[in-house]
């Protein structure tokens, strides 16, 4: 959408507001994100700029014993185990129902997505009741179920979407050279779906790894992930070691952005083979 | 299997044969299927939807009195509500008092009573101080103890806080309530708040739609008539927020917003004010946050939908005399309605049940439902409330939802 070169003035005028107000909207949308990333390199203890110096003094605290490394550990505990379950379940679900048709099948559907709909705090509530009742409060397996839940709805729409070019006659091609259903499954059609489940599976480990509201309801100090003591920090003390624990975690969505757009990139390709 | 089924019976003409097989077959690869969704399912519902349902249930769940006191709630159920309850009823009152200390029932019973009136619990607990362990005529020590068991109007109030089911925390929510002859009636003009709630937490969510639309449309234009090169490139810079924490981003605000921040900086700086503005803890930050968030949701299906649209209607309305404009907003805009529809419903969805967010940047009076939902379950255990707002709460994002499904379903029609 180049200006062709008879562009009246007027034209050229709008071409470059246009332009110029799309820069703004860039510019609003990535600022924050690198505005933080300086600040967690500060020698002192406030979030402003100018920065009175350069130190890893924040690095250091967040990675010194504490409710930081703490509250990481907790994290890297949860998010793998909800993601892994959220996959095998997400999965199996997503084949199943592209496999054949059965009565009830669209609101079966949408009973598997409803997680990603229902606002959070009514989730938080309902199984904040519901985990009291069954001995699950304030207890990791609380927590890794809540996460399944709020993960799975993503590796079923992933994986669902890779199933819709999927010909499920290969299963049947697998089958008459004899290999058992169990075979079929893990060397004919495991390898084409991988991509929807990995992608899936990073959707369901970054929800795990931001959710805070179902956390804050279902989860005692102990265990206390990583988005509610950013959250608790925020809220009463807010000093550069949110930065610097703010930067690790742009580090790793920029992680994601990259396998994601690698994955986006490769089933392109295989899509524009013949 | 299928020789099995053919050795089985011989005499049967083939062609029949083959339908059963292929009948048998059929019903087989259901039950796969229907075996491969069910442990999902039954997770989702046991963890899920049962919870939520039963949490629901507390809006009309009226238990507490009965639960407690049964022979009272029993008693007063046949009371016509004329004179005092019968004496019958008074003396099992005194006696479910006397054991309702045991097993919180007490404090369950005065909570449920003070909704009612704020004197209750106390009334309970100095009725509970004076009781004797045995009196000749209940009605007549219960008066002596506190003369508001001497008044209809106090058992009046029990009696309308027994039944089962109640909906006083649905009409509650909504501002309404039940009037002493039982009529629905608004509540008074200075106790209305949650009317103010749900109109507070429409115009966050509304503005919040508007404004990204406005943003997003124009980069999303821009995204998909660029050379796939250079819109690759500049995608990353929607990307990269999208894939950021939410609470980093909420902390990234609160620093760029706050009255030594860079942007308070550099409008001093600038000139264009004198003293530091008040960007943040108020409606200013908790529209910049919720906005940055929920932008790339409104980007990403509009990207989707323009980049389906030929460029080519654009020209040829252009080279058939069209200003450019016209040709943009009567040939262009049209075919991305069902984007914008999309990505409208779906921020303002999102934007309904926000609750970190506008709890971390808002002050007090920028807290919409959520935080209602999460106070009312926290802080005074009232959870009558908390389910009677949440389940108007999910009513309405779930008809939104209803709406998308709709829409983002005709448009897959139309591409197909």
């Amino acid at each position: 959408m180049a200006l062709p070169p008879y562009a009246s003035p007027v034209e050229k005028l709008w071409f470059w507001i246009f332009r110029g107000s799309c820069g703004l909207v860039l510019l609003f949308l990535i600022a924050p994100v690198f505005v933080i990333i300086p600040l967690s390199f500060s020698s002192g203890s406030f979030l402003t700029y100018p920065l009175p110096g350069f130190s890893l003094r924040w690095y250091e605290e967040i990675f010194s014993d504490g409710p930081w490394m703490e509250s990481l550990k907790n994290s890297l505990i949860v998010a793998p185990l909800a993601t892994l379950l959220a996959m095998t379940f997400g999965t199996l679900a997503a084949v199943g129902l592209n496999r054949a048709d059965f009565p009830g099948k669209g609101l079966i559907l949408a009973l598997l997505i409803s997680p990603m709909v229902v606002p959070l705090v009514i989730v938080a509530v309902g199984m904040y009741f519901f985990f009291a009742q069954v001995g699950l409060l304030n207890s990791y397996t609380g927590l890794v179920l809540a996460h399944t839940v709020l993960g799975v709805p993503f590796v079923v729409i992933t994986v669902n979407a890779t199933l819709q070019g999927f010909d499920f006659n290969q299963m049947r091609a697998g089958a008459s050279l004899g290999a058992s259903p169990v075979r079929v499954f893990f060397t004919v059609v495991l390898p084409q779906i991988v991509p929807g489940m990995v992608s899936g599976g990073l959707f369901a480990f970054a929800t795990s790894f931001d959710e805070v509201v179902v956390a804050l309801f279902i989860a005692s100090p102990t265990e206390r992930t990583l988005p509610i003591q950013m959250f608790s920090g925020i809220r009463e003390n807010i000093s550069p070691a949110i930065a610097a624990m703010a930067t690790i975690l742009i580090l790793l969505s920029t992680l994601l952005l990259i396998t994601m757009e690698f994955l986006r990139r490769r089933s392109e390709r295989l899509k524009a083979a013949p | 299997m299928s020789t099995n089924a053919v050795a089985a019976r011989p005499e049967a003409p083939p062609e029949a044969n083959l339908k059963k097989q292929l009948k048998r077959a059929d019903r087989l690869r259901k039950f796969k299927a229907i075996g491969l969704v069910a442990p999902l399912a039954l997770f989702l519902i046991v963890v899920f939807v049962l919870p939520i349902g039963s949490m629901l249930w507390r809006s009309v769940d009226n238990t507490e009195l009965e639960s407690v006191m049964p022979r009272t709630v029993a008693g007063l159920q046949q009371w016509d509500g004329s004179d005092l309850p019968e004496e019958a009823t008074l003396a099992a009152f005194a006696a479910e008092l006397r054991d309702s200390r045991r097993g919180g029932g007490l404090g369950k019973v005065g909570r449920r009573l003070n909704y009612e009136d704020n004197q209750y619990r106390g009334l309970l607990m100095r009725t509970l101080r004076g009781l004797p362990a045995s009196s000749e005529n209940w009605t007549q020590t219960l008066i002596e103890i506190d003369p508001a068991w001497g008044e209809t109007t106090t058992w009046r109030e029990i009696q309308r806080a027994s039944p089962p089911v109640t909906d006083r925390y649905v009409l509650a929510s909504l501002d309404l309530e039940r009037g002493a002859d039982g009529e629905i009636q608004r509540i008074d003009a200075q106790n209305r708040i949650y009317q103010s709630v749900f109109k507070r937490t429409m115009v966050i969510a509304g503005g919040v739609t508007l404004i990204c639309l406005a943003l997003g449309f124009p980069l999303a234009y821009l995204l998909a008539t660029l050379p796939p090169k250079t819109s690759n490139l500049l995608m990353i810079l929607v990307l990269l927020p999208f894939w950021t924490s939410l609470l980093v981003r909420t902390a990234a605000w609160i620093i760029l917003l706050q009255s030594n921040g860079l942007i308070n900086q550099s409008l001093i700086a600038t000139g264009i004010i004198d003293t530091p503005l008040q960007l943040v803890f108020n409606r200013i930050g908790v529209f910049f946050a919720m906005v940055h968030i929920l932008l790339p949701f409104m980007i990403l299906p509009l990207y989707s939908v323009m980049k389906g649209i030929s460029p080519s209607y654009q020209r040829a309305a252009v080279s058939l005399g069209a200003h450019p404009f016209a040709a943009f907003w009567q040939v262009y805009a049209p075919q991305t309605i069902s984007g914008v529809a999309a990505g409208t419903i779906l921020v303002f969805i999102m934007a309904l049940g926000y609750y970190i967010t506008p709890a971390l940047v808002g002050g007090p009076a920028d807290q919409m439902v959520s935080y209602y939902v999460a106070y009312y379950t926290n802080t005074t255990n009232n959870w009558g409330m908390a389910a009677a707002l949440g389940s108007i709460l999910l009513a309405l994002t779930l008809l939104l939802y209803l709406v998308y499904h709709r829409l983002v379903n005709r448009k897959q029609l139309i591409r197909s």
